[in-house]
């Protein structure tokens, strides 16, 4: 009983649950062909919305069932996995550096240029991003690096916003003070005494950002402007079983769950991670 | 009030100016405009006019003041689906979209503020456990998601509710906890904590040795200062419920203007798509003028700035 308190307390102050979920996160999208030998891409029609392997008419191939286009459920969420990190990855470190550089000038310079720059930032969060994601795709059309670009775009604001606080807290201090008077020029006094100050806010607003990107990027494409198919994305399983759902449930419901549970563990790990390495930023997520 | 009046006012037209900017800017960067407004019927003596109408052998500035003058007055072009005027089409989907949006704002501030405040008050209960999970899950859980989920249990198992369209206020009731979930988990964590750190300071401590009464302290007191914090946040949580209408309109086969706006990127519609933008951007900068005015409403200070 002892133990299994003190183990119950372990996993309650340690992010061990996430960390179990994003971790095999990121095998399924390393490694989705070695999980399942189907690619979640051809359909068999004959197994149109096949029920999972539990149910009485079920088989053993289709683990979590068949889509309306007869394709295999567990294989599309694994190769689903790969397009929501990729997504991610890609977006996070763009939006990232574009966000940090911005955001460090801004802080460093102060004046009109940072009033300027914040007021931009403040607009980016206004624009409503779904319905100007759906005018870009009407007349760019839809295809992966759209979205990409309309995604980072939409992301860069909160890293430059945090950042550029930071930046303006450390800019009066001493030792970046010094370095001005001794000459040292601005691009490296940002690099080598204000950058090594905010990498843990960096990591922190990464962290946070993951869920809600991978939660935008799942609603672009249940509306179908998101990656195009046949890549498999979660969001728009859970539309492809939207007509199904009164026969196929299991279409809607595991993709969706997917979505579900990789949210949470960023968002718990990045709580997390706001908490152990600066408590200061818990109002960040507010 | 009076500066703090306009500077809002400038803001919200900086907000429609941009998004008026992105969408021309975007029938422009595709090479010639007038491929996004034709269709099999369009001929050349109109394709002439139209560049005429659109002045195209004019400069770029001229031709977005044409284009916002219009979009101003309403007039988005043709619609190349419905065969008449993008603004008829968008005007009979205005109140649709409304209704559903008020419904899901009912659901949020009900649950929202009375959960968020109860966990503040009984911190460290079974509420505030409730209060903090639902704060937690439902940021993660996708709407559409949700949506469709509701409708499996509601609608197909136990056969209570409608699946989707609109009708009776039963047609309401999956549709606006879809649309306020999100909101409402956001209340729940913004009403919280402000309404924790409004119970330490020194007036509610003070209300308290005075011997005023718990439910007068928690309403009067602490309910109303806790609710300035939340209201920064209004501008992102309302872009945020925006985009949640166009969601649950499309889950829900609501006629709104969501619904219209994605069905208008599947018939390659642009006059339509951009009507629907510039009245979501109009909609978002009338609601936050709102909330400023609730704002000034809740903290004195900014009425005396």
């Amino acid at each position: 009983m002892k133990q299994l308190k003190s183990s119950w307390r372990f996993l309650r102050v340690y992010p061990v649950i996430p960390l179990i979920l994003i971790g095999f996160l990121v095998f399924a999208a390393m490694f989705a062909e070695l999980i399942t030998t189907n690619n979640g891409e051809g359909g068999d029609l004959f197994y149109r919305n096949f029920p999972p392997s539990w149910y009485e008419n079920g088989s053993s191939y289709y683990i979590l069932g068949a889509d309306p286009l007869g394709r295999d459920v567990f294989a599309r969420v694994i190769f689903g996995a790969r397009i929501s990190l990729m997504v991610a990855t890609i977006v996070l470190s763009l939006g990232g550096l574009i966000g940090t550089l911005i955001g460090l000038i801004a802080g460093y310079k102060g004046g009109q240029i940072d009033e300027l720059l914040m007021r931009f930032v403040d607009l980016t969060f206004a624009i409503p991003f779904i319905l100007v994601a759906l005018v870009t795709v009407i007349v760019l059309g839809q295809s992966m690096s759209v979205i990409v670009l309309l995604l980072i775009i939409f992301s860069w604001g909160a890293f430059a916003r945090q950042i550029r606080g930071e930046a303006l807290s450390l800019k009066g201090r001493d030792y970046v003070s010094i370095a001005r008077i001794s000459g040292a020029t601005t691009p490296y006094i940002l690099w080598k005494h204000i950058f090594p100050g905010v990498v843990n806010t960096l990591f922190v607003i990464g962290s946070l950002r993951v869920g809600s990107l991978i939660l935008t990027e799942s609603v672009l494409s249940y509306l179908g402007v998101g990656v195009p198919p046949p890549t498999p994305a979660w969001g728009a399983m859970v539309s492809d079983g939207r007509d199904y759902i009164a026969t196929a449930w299991w279409v809607t419901f595991f993709p969706g769950l997917a979505i579900f549970l990789t949210v949470m563990a960023f968002n718990f790990l990045g709580d997390w991670l706001r908490d152990y390495l600066d408590p200061r930023l818990r109002q960040l997520r507010e | 009030m009076r500066t703090f009046i306009i500077r809002r006012i400038i803001y919200g037209l900086a907000v429609v100016w941009l998004v008026s900017f992105i969408v021309f800017g975007l029938s422009r960067a595709a090479g010639d405009p007038r491929d996004l407004y034709i269709d099999e019927y369009t001929t050349t003596e109109s394709w002439e006019a139209m560049g005429r109408e659109m002045g195209l052998d004019k400069p770029l500035i001229v031709q977005y003041t044409l284009w916002f003058g219009n979009a101003l007055t309403g007039d988005f072009g043709r619609s190349m689906y419905h065969r008449t005027s993008a603004r008829a089409v968008i005007g009979e989907r205005i109140r649709p979209t409304l209704e559903l949006t008020l419904g899901g704002l009912f659901f949020a501030v009900i649950t929202g503020f009375p959960l968020g405040v109860l966990s503040a008050v009984k911190r460290g209960s079974t509420w505030d456990y409730i209060g903090r999970t639902f704060a937690l899950y439902g940021q993660a859980l996708p709407a559409f998601w949700l949506g469709v989920m509701l409708i499996l249990i509601f609608s197909v198992q136990l056969k209570w509710l409608p699946t989707s369209q609109r009708g009776d206020w039963t047609h309401f009731v999956l549709p606006g906890i879809t649309l306020g979930w999100g909101a409402s988990a956001a209340f729940v964590r913004l009403v919280r904590s402000s309404m924790l750190e409004v119970l330490d300071s020194e007036f509610v401590v003070l209300a308290r040795a005075k011997g005023v009464a718990t439910r007068w302290i928690i309403w009067k007191h602490a309910f109303r200062n806790a609710l300035i914090a939340p209201m920064t946040f209004a501008g992102v949580l309302l872009a945020a419920y925006l985009t949640g209408t166009v969601v649950t309109e499309t889950v829900f086969a609501w006629p709104g203007l969501g619904r219209l706006a994605v069905q208008s990127v599947f018939n390659n519609d642009f006059p339509i798509m951009t009507g629907v933008v510039m009245i979501f951007a109009g909609f978002f900068v009338v609601a936050n003028f709102i909330v400023d005015l609730l704002y000034s409403w809740a903290d004195p200070r900014i009425r005396l700035e």
